[in-house]
């Protein structure tokens, strides 16, 4: 704490009306009674005419009194504070002044104007040099004549593309938009097994592009992706295509400004872009998860830099995060081993029974045509499409019902050999009726710009399920 | 000139913060060695004579030079080098 001295203490900054209104009782305040020091938070020749004035411009002293609003009037007793009040209200100050005659001239009452410790970015950076603010990461100490952005390069740190260099106070900002602490451990990241803390999920979320309102969705997603039946190891490490692909459901998803409209799988919404990115992030740099090393894809995909949406749930369709048990009105995010994005464009069907056969036909294709039983998938329905299935009284369900049904096939068809092709099912399959998916294993969500008679198959990795990943729904806390 | 910017290490700091240099090889044993010459005075007698020396071992040598020793070598000249030898020694000799 400060030496305060003793008598009165106003802290004030010029670009504050009450604050110049108060002026002229400073001036009465000062040579009166008991000392009088006036703390500047601006202009250091503000105010005019008060013998003892102090220019906080470090705001030093307006952080250590914890200061919210100026002009604030501190009367200081033996180096301790007995009485403050903040704003004008002349029976206030005309009482811990212990002067009755002052701001005869003023009106009885004006609210004060914010302190400068609390302007945007200010914050932080007072509670790093001022306040007990101790971030535990190893401090890494880029040259002068380094550049910023090349260091973080050079250093290892980005996928690929730019990061936004992770300073300590863009981190404590980060911080400020979740409730739990820095040092807490989130989880155990593989490839390396590392423990990963509040605080270097926030690193790495600068990194990504987030704003602290994002925090609440990346923890979520980092706690289900490290959750066992994900198999966030075996995922990194598959020489298949599949990465971390984010369908975030609930009200958080319009209140963060994600996008389940219009290229909802596509580029150019910062929350979704940032918040897969976070997670591809903190698998690179706290798990050490990186191509080439652990992560062996043959040719990966473009949805490892970044994979998030969210579901468009403005229809009678029950969201992902109903349907996977949560209640209506929770905030989710479920993370679900995907590969890329393949397009359904089916322009003709009017009736549910041509559109799921047309779904259907298009699935197959997950893995191989031949293949069943490996890879989930998550069918992505459009809102144009969705409208022939909700305006015949198709739910989700029955969608999904469907095309189990008609994904159903006989297994000589499939099996090793059949159509001239030697991939396929053990030949012990031929006389079965085969699934395409395991059960669980598809899974439909809605989401798409409003026009276009298009949706999406985002075909799982083809170790889905017990031996490799299932989906993980994960309900987003604050 | 600003002040050093501090950044937050992302890792789970398992690596030194300072990085290592690559490792050095034991042998230069089926090894391209590339010689680059600076275009500092002189330097070339002392790569002369260590490209013969290399030539006697029988590995193999590849000669570059910089167009002048007051800046860094053009980007070119770095990816050819890089491209073309596993290891590289630069000298002066003033």
């Amino acid at each position: 704490m400060i030496a305060l001295p003793d008598g009165l203490i106003v802290i004030a900054k010029r670009d504050c009306p009450t604050c110049v209104l108060v002026e002229p009782v400073l001036r009465e305040l000062d040579g009166g009674g008991m000392p009088l020091t006036v703390y500047s938070q601006d202009d250091p020749s503000f105010p005019s005419g008060v013998s003892r004035r102090v220019h906080d411009g470090t705001l030093e002293t307006s952080y250590r009194l914890g200061i919210e609003i100026v002009p604030t009037l501190i009367r200081v007793e033996g180096g301790r504070e007995v009485a403050r009040t903040y704003g004008w209200h002349r029976e206030d100050w005309r009482r811990i002044a212990g002067r009755a005659d002052i701001g005869a001239k003023l009106p009885e009452l004006r609210p004060g104007c914010g302190s400068r410790t609390l302007e945007d970015g200010i914050a932080e950076d007072l509670a790093l040099r001022f306040g007990n603010v101790r971030l535990a990461a190893r401090r890494v100490e880029i040259g002068s004549g380094e550049d910023e952005m090349e260091a973080c390069y050079e250093r290892g740190w980005t996928d690929g593309l730019p990061v936004v260099p992770p300073t300590e106070t863009r981190v404590l900002r980060m911080l400020q938009g979740t409730n739990r602490s820095a040092d807490e451990v989130v989880g155990i990241v593989p490839p390396d097994l590392a423990p990963c803390t509040v605080e270097k999920v926030a690193i790495n979320a600068v990194m990504a592009g987030a704003k602290p309102e994002y925090m609440p969705v990346i923890l979520a997603a980092l706690e289900a992706a490290l959750i066992d039946e994900f198999g966030m190891h075996g995922v990194l490490c598959t020489t298949m295509f599949a990465g971390p692909v984010l369908i975030v459901n609930g009200p958080v998803a319009k209140a963060i400004g994600m996008n389940s409209a219009g290229n909802a799988l596509g580029q150019g919404n910062r929350a979704n872009a940032a918040i897969g990115r976070a997670l591809q992030l903190i698998i690179r740099n706290v798990g050490g998860g990186r191509p080439g090393e652990v992560d062996r894809a043959t040719l990966g995909t473009p949805g490892k830099y970044t994979f998030c949406f969210a579901e468009a749930e403005d229809s009678p369709w029950e969201p992902l995060s109903v349907e996977r048990g949560f209640a209506r009105g929770a905030s989710t995010v479920t993370v679900f081993a995907g590969e890329g994005v393949q397009g359904i464009v089916d322009q003709k069907s009017r009736t549910p029974e041509s559109l799921a056969r047309s779904f259907a036909l298009s699935l197959r294709a997950v893995d191989h045509p031949k293949l069943a039983m490996m890879g989930d998938a998550l069918l992505v329905v459009s809102p144009e499409h969705s409208r022939v299935f909700i305006e015949a009284g198709w739910s989700k369900a029955r969608l999904r019902q469907e095309l189990e049904t008609l994904l159903l096939t006989p297994g000589r068809e499939l099996v090793q050999g059949a159509g001239g092709i030697a991939e396929g099912l053990p030949p012990s399959l031929a006389d079965n009726m085969v699934p395409k998916f395991r059960p669980g294993g598809l899974n439909i969500v809605r989401a798409g710009g409003t026009a276009g008679l298009f949706s999406a198959v985002i075909a799982g990795w083809a170790a889905s399920g017990p031996i490799g990943s299932s989906p993980v729904t994960r309900e987003i806390a604050a | 000139m600003r002040d050093p910017t501090i950044l937050l290490d992302p890792t789970a700091e398992r690596a030194p913060a300072a990085r290592a240099r690559l490792p050095r090889p034991a042998k230069l044993d089926r090894l391209t060695v590339g010689v680059l010459d600076i275009s500092k005075a002189r330097g070339n007698v002392f790569l002369d004579r260590l490209d013969a020396l290399l030539a006697e071992r029988g590995i193999a040598v590849k000669r570059y030079r910089k167009p002048t020793f007051t800046r860094v070598a053009p980007v070119a000249l770095k990816q050819q080098i890089a491209a073309e030898c596993n290891v590289v020694v630069e000298g002066l000799a003033d």
